[in-house]
């Protein structure tokens, strides 16, 4: 069974296409210039951290807010609604960069105004750079994703909530066994191309003195003069990071039940 | 006699070069970031600016016919490597680490280096006085350099901006407590309402050629010596006739040549 699969696997155009993959990468490594990566290493596994835990964090709190954001759009009264789509309507129609620059350049440079906020124990965190980036990336995420989440509510079948409410089931019940699993279900695949969608946002926090993966790429271009290889090397970063993105969305679509729809 | 005889070759040379260039204009690199007062951009999009000036009066000199074209900084190596300027003029101190990738002219300028501080805060410009600071450089400079060499290992933080007006905000923010760059640079940024406000120099830092580099050249491509020549007659020539001290004037209380 194992050999026969195997050798279903093994067409001619992927052998063909496999031992072209390799010859590139041979190439790569054996004509291009690497000798600055021994130097450079320990900051670059330092970047690809710091992408990492931006695009972790600010995907959870990103969710958290969407959540909330949807439902208010979906199902709330006029003056939850309406904050919530302006919300979404002004964070997705501005560029991300700009947010960020208006957070840190804008926000943050009012804080030393005050005396008091310049004494107080926060003052170390805020003169950081990384709060704004991660609260601009949250919010970021949040704006787009509680504009699927709107839809994902209003695709739940209005007739299983109702037969809910008749059954007498609690109005938090209602939302954590049947509106909210479900919704969450409809839109995972979404969710998954969102997310490589937000890691590829994650280099705009380089302007702001954020050092990820992407900022290490460029000063290893401005110490050394070499372009290709470092850029490279940051793409293949990336691909990997949304190969494990996807992966790992597919891991948790895999596991629940199916999503059945009458008709 | 040696003066007719150095005035003919340098007749010679310039008329050569004149002749190689004539068809083509030479396109002088400058940073697509604002260095004010060195070059920056005005109203109307225009660059102008002592550097920018000084393009034109040392291109001149070499009868060279220039072409000013905007560059971004970080790249700006990688772009005359590459053929798409001939010459940089943005400032760039001569320093033996770009000189094993480009090649120099004569040094057109040369201004000490100081650390500015805010206000209030005790500091100057030594590893002592920086210690547990969070300095602030702008990326790829000479300053980037030894802040790296003399500061980093005591400093808090070394943190790099892409451009010096960035690095001079988040003084002004603060987010950094120094920041280390040309003297003039800075002292356009403290005479502004906002750098008068919160800053001062905090002292001038310990001289190191091997990083700090011999001075600002026009950077070139190894081995086109016609040219390298070219652009050292325009700045002898600019230096002599007065010229040099003419645009100077405009915005210096004292000549920038150095010693």
């Amino acid at each position: 069974m194992r050999g026969a699969e195997m050798r279903d696997w093994l067409q001619p155009h992927r052998i063909f296409l496999g031992l072209l993959g390799l010859v590139i990468v041979l190439w790569c490594a054996t004509q291009m210039r690497w000798d600055w990566l021994p130097k450079y290493a320990p900051l670059m596994a330092e970047g690809i951290w710091r992408t990492i835990w931006l695009l972790v964090l600010s995907v959870f709190f990103g969710m958290l807010l969407a959540i909330p954001l949807g439902l208010a759009q979906a199902a709330g009264p006029w003056y939850l609604a309406t904050p919530a789509r302006v919300f979404c309507t002004v964070i997705r129609g501005t560029p991300l960069l700009l947010q960020i620059w208006l957070l840190y350049y804008g926000l943050g440079s009012l804080f030393p105004q005050y005396p008091w906020i310049r004494e107080s124990d926060l003052w170390p965190i805020l003169r950081q750079a990384w709060p704004y980036a991660l609260l601009a990336l949250t919010l970021s995420y949040a704006g787009y994703e509680g504009e699927v989440m709107r839809g994902a509510f209003k695709s739940v079948p209005r007739g299983q909530l109702e037969a809910a409410r008749a059954m007498g089931m609690p109005r938090h019940k209602i939302l954590s066994r049947i509106w909210l699993p479900q919704a969450f279900r409809a839109v995972l695949p979404t969710l998954g191309g969102e997310t490589v969608l937000q890691m590829k946002a994650t280099p705009l926090v380089a302007t702001i003195t954020v050092v990820e993966i992407y900022a290490v790429a460029s000063r290893v271009r401005q110490d050394t003069f070499i372009i290709y290889e470092p850029l490279l090397l940051l793409a293949l970063v990336y691909l990997c990071l949304a190969g494990a993105i996807v992966f790992l969305f597919r891991q948790i679509e895999a596991r629940g039940p199916q999503v059945r729809r009458p008709g | 006699m040696k003066k007719t005889m150095t005035a003919a070759l340098a007749l010679t040379i310039g008329l050569m070069a004149g002749v190689a260039q004539a068809q083509t204009a030479v396109k002088v690199g400058i940073a697509a970031e604002a260095y004010p007062p060195f070059a920056s951009q005005d109203a109307s999009g225009a660059w102008v600016g002592w550097e920018v000036e000084m393009i034109g009066a040392i291109c001149a000199a070499a009868e060279l016919t220039c072409e000013i074209v905007p560059v971004a900084w970080d790249g700006i190596i990688p772009a005359l490597t590459a053929g798409q300027i001939d010459a940089i003029m943005a400032s760039m101190s001569i320093t033996e680490e770009r000189m094993k990738t480009i090649d120099f002219s004569d040094k057109y300028y040369n201004t000490p280096t100081v650390v500015v501080g805010a206000k209030g805060m005790e500091m100057d410009a030594t590893p002592e006085g920086l210690t547990g600071k969070i300095i602030g450089v702008q990326v790829s400079t000479v300053h980037q350099a030894y802040v790296e060499k003399y500061f980093a290992p005591v400093a808090a933080e070394v943190k790099t901006y892409q451009t010096q007006d960035e690095a001079n905000q988040d003084l002004v923010a603060g987010r950094v407590d120094a920041i280390q760059a040309d003297s003039i640079a800075l002292d356009a940024f403290l005479a502004t309402p906002e750098g008068q406000a919160c800053c001062e120099v905090k002292g001038t830092v310990a001289d190191d050629p091997a990083v700090l580099g011999l001075g600002v050249g026009v950077g070139l491509r190894q081995g086109e010596e016609d040219l390298k020549a070219a652009f050292n007659k325009g700045i002898a020539a600019v230096l002599a006739d007065g010229t040099y001290d003419k645009i100077n004037a405009g915005y210096f209380a004292s000549s920038i040549y150095g010693n």
